[in-house]
């Protein structure tokens, strides 16, 4: 077997299993809820019998790994089971599965994340790559400086600014981000424009800082010394010679950052009012609704851990001392 | 210096009088003096807002839970015609009458306290494993570095959050659990720099002369490794306040009536449609002392190991 391959397969094998101890870690946590929960839940006027049989709905009657392995395989199927909101009334009408709050939701929220990476990728290679290519110039001092300052503030800072000058002062684009399933694709992009700037705001700086240093570094070693010796444009050294070396950390930066947006939208889409899953999780925190709140952690937890197994994947498969071994 | 000269060479005398020529004092001073100016910036933001934490209950003009007037009386930024300035309250009131300066100020004493509080926890924790794993390595090495991986792998904000809605959002809970969220990373960092050091001689003698293992880890690993866990605690400082203030601004962090930067940037949100920027003066602390604390610990960590960057 090819050593890359096999290092990609145990990879690939650490990161699932990772992500089942996790998943272990957060269903278990329901273990430490108050003991009164179910009453908490139903309301004072509960009767023991509902009391009784909520704890068996909630399978607090069996083992904890036989409803670990329920848990899990409904999971597996997109089934969290139902919501504990709207239950103190006492009618079964009102009670929710958790799959259907959270899917029109996950939609938005990959919608917001997507937009982002279109706009931060690309904008972050280019910046990292000008500043690497006119390095110690007033351009690259002036992009450094902003983006040290970008990365130290906190993000409902930068959302509130952006929400001042942007929509309030100027009235540019809309200060909340209301959409809904019939909102048309134009509508929606221009709604989501705020927020997206903010979170393209907080993640642009460190994966532009990463690009220059790099590429910077590349720039030291010999065969870019022989290129610019043989005569090559500054511009052609660097897009042809020295880029293909640096996608690895390139790379590795960009599904970090990808990563990191998980946990900037939920701060953003609360800023807003955006209807995503952040928003979902954080309502459902205030009201201690633990399925809604377990799921949205599942989801969030198991889009970082494979965006860094993705970031790690990459990394692998493109460093060349690896692909090609003595 | 003269009376050396007479009695001949001595280095050991030339060391001595070097050394007993500047105090410690002396010393620290001619390092600042050398300090770029984004750190005197930094440190000189520092001092000022560590002594509003202190000196709260002296400097602010009104209580902390005091409601003085009308909500939402506009500062002395925002005021117009319509809305004339209130000379008594400089920065306005906030959502339900209370003094904006008085709970800034206040917010200075809380934010900040509970942020030290809880990455002191988070060093002592996590700094304590970190240094106690590599000098007896083993079963629990593996054990405390396995379960850091996994703790690590999972978001730290979104653990928070499932965390607190478990355990309910008060203050205790809030320090113990972004402390021990946070104590993963400096057991990494701790146990990585502790690597280097426990394998020198110095600590093989400790050993073989019979000394115990708090007293291996105090006398001759942590001295040897602080440079690097002063700036990490700076960087750690940082984000811990930052998890908390978005913790807060979220609802589920620190909780009112108690003035917090981040509740405050929450309950006086609306504001900002109004075209107020109230709601700023909160979220700006918060992001002044964080700019701070990076200047700062970027001049530390290039004073103490000596870093260069390609400029």
């Amino acid at each position: 077997m090819h050593p890359v391959l096999r290092t990609v397969l145990q990879r690939l094998g650490l990161g699932l299993l990772t992500l089942l101890v996790v998943s272990i870690i957060i269903f278990s946590s329901l273990i430490f809820l108050p003991g009164d929960f179910a009453t908490a839940i139903l309301g004072q006027a509960a009767t023991p019998e509902t009391v009784a049989a909520f704890r068996k709905e909630l399978g607090l009657d069996e083992p904890a790994f036989i409803r670990y392995f329920d848990w899990l395989r409904g999971a597996l199927v997109g089934d969290f089971g139902t919501s504990f909101s709207g239950r103190s009334g006492g009618s079964a009408g009102a009670v929710r599965q958790v799959a259907d709050l959270i899917e029109p939701r996950l939609y938005n929220t990959l919608f917001l994340a997507a937009m982002t990476a279109i706009i931060a990728v690309p904008l972050a290679l280019t910046l990292g790559i000008m500043a690497a290519l006119y390095r110690n110039s007033w351009f690259d001092r002036a992009v450094n400086a902003a983006t040290l300052t970008t990365i130290s503030f906190p993000e409902f800072f930068v959302a509130y600014i952006l929400m001042l000058f942007l929509a309030v002062k100027f009235d540019v684009f809309p200060s909340l981000a209301n959409v809904s399933d019939t909102t048309p694709f134009g509508e929606r992009v221009y709604r989501c424009m705020l927020p997206s700037i903010t979170l393209t705001l907080v993640i642009v700086a460190h994966m532009m800082r990463m690009t220059r240093a790099a590429i910077i570094n590349l720039l030291a070693s010999p065969y870019i010394e022989m290129a610019q010796l043989k005569g090559v444009s500054r511009t052609n050294v660097i897009v042809h010679h020295a880029l293909p070396n640096a996608w690895a950390p390139i790379v590795n930066v960009i599904a970090f950052n990808l990563a990191y947006l998980v946990v900037g939208v939920v701060v953003v889409e609360v800023v807003f009012v955006y209807p995503g899953v952040g928003q979902l999780m954080v309502d459902s925190v205030t009201s201690r609704d633990i399925p809604v709140v377990q799921a949205c952690a599942l989801i969030f937890a198991a889009t970082y851990i494979l965006l860094n197994l993705f970031a790690d994947v990459i990394s692998i498969i493109t460093n060349p001392r690896l692909l090609h071994p003595r | 210096m003269s009376t050396e000269t007479d009695q001949g060479y001595s280095a050991a005398g030339e060391v001595g009088a070097v050394r007993a020529r500047r105090t410690m004092s002396e010393n620290i001073w001619r390092g600042l003096k050398k300090a770029p100016p984004t750190a005197w910036f930094g440190m000189i933001v520092i001092s000022i807002y560590l002594f509003l934490a202190i000196f709260a209950g002296i400097l602010a003009p009104y209580g902390e839970e005091e409601v003085l007037d009308a909500a939402y009386l506009p500062s002395w930024f925002d005021a117009d015609e319509d809305f004339p300035w209130d000379p008594r309250f400089l920065l306005g009131t906030d959502q339900l009458g209370r003094d904006m300066l008085t709970r800034l100020i206040y917010g200075a004493r809380n934010t900040i306290g509970i942020a030290v509080a809880t990455t002191a926890l988070s060093f002592g924790i996590g700094g304590t494993l970190g240094v106690l794993v590599t000098i007896r390595p083993g079963f629990f090495d593996q054990l405390i570095s396995r379960f850091v991986d996994v703790l690590m792998a999972i978001p730290g904000l979104i653990f928070a959050l499932m965390l607190l809605s478990i355990f309910g959002s008060t203050v205790t809970n809030l320090i113990i659990i972004i402390a021990v969220l946070d104590a993963t990373r400096v057991f990494r960092l701790s146990r990585a720099v502790a690597m280097n050091v426990v394998v020198m001689d110095y600590v093989e003698a400790a050993k073989l002369r019979g000394e115990g293992l708090m007293w291996i880890m105090r006398k001759e690993i942590i001295p040897n490794i602080m440079p690097p866990l002063v700036a990490e605690f700076g960087l750690r400082f940082c984000f811990v306040f930052l998890t908390i203030s978005a913790l807060s601004f979220l609802g589920v962090g620190i909780q009112p009536p108690t003035a917090d930067w981040g509740s405050m940037v929450r309950e006086n949100a609306t504001l900002i449609t109004y075209g107020s920027a109230t709601p700023l003066f909160p979220a700006g602390a918060i992001a002044l002392l964080t700019v701070a604390v990076n200047f700062v610990v970027d001049w530390f960590l290039h004073k103490t190991s000596g870093l260069r960057d390609e400029h």
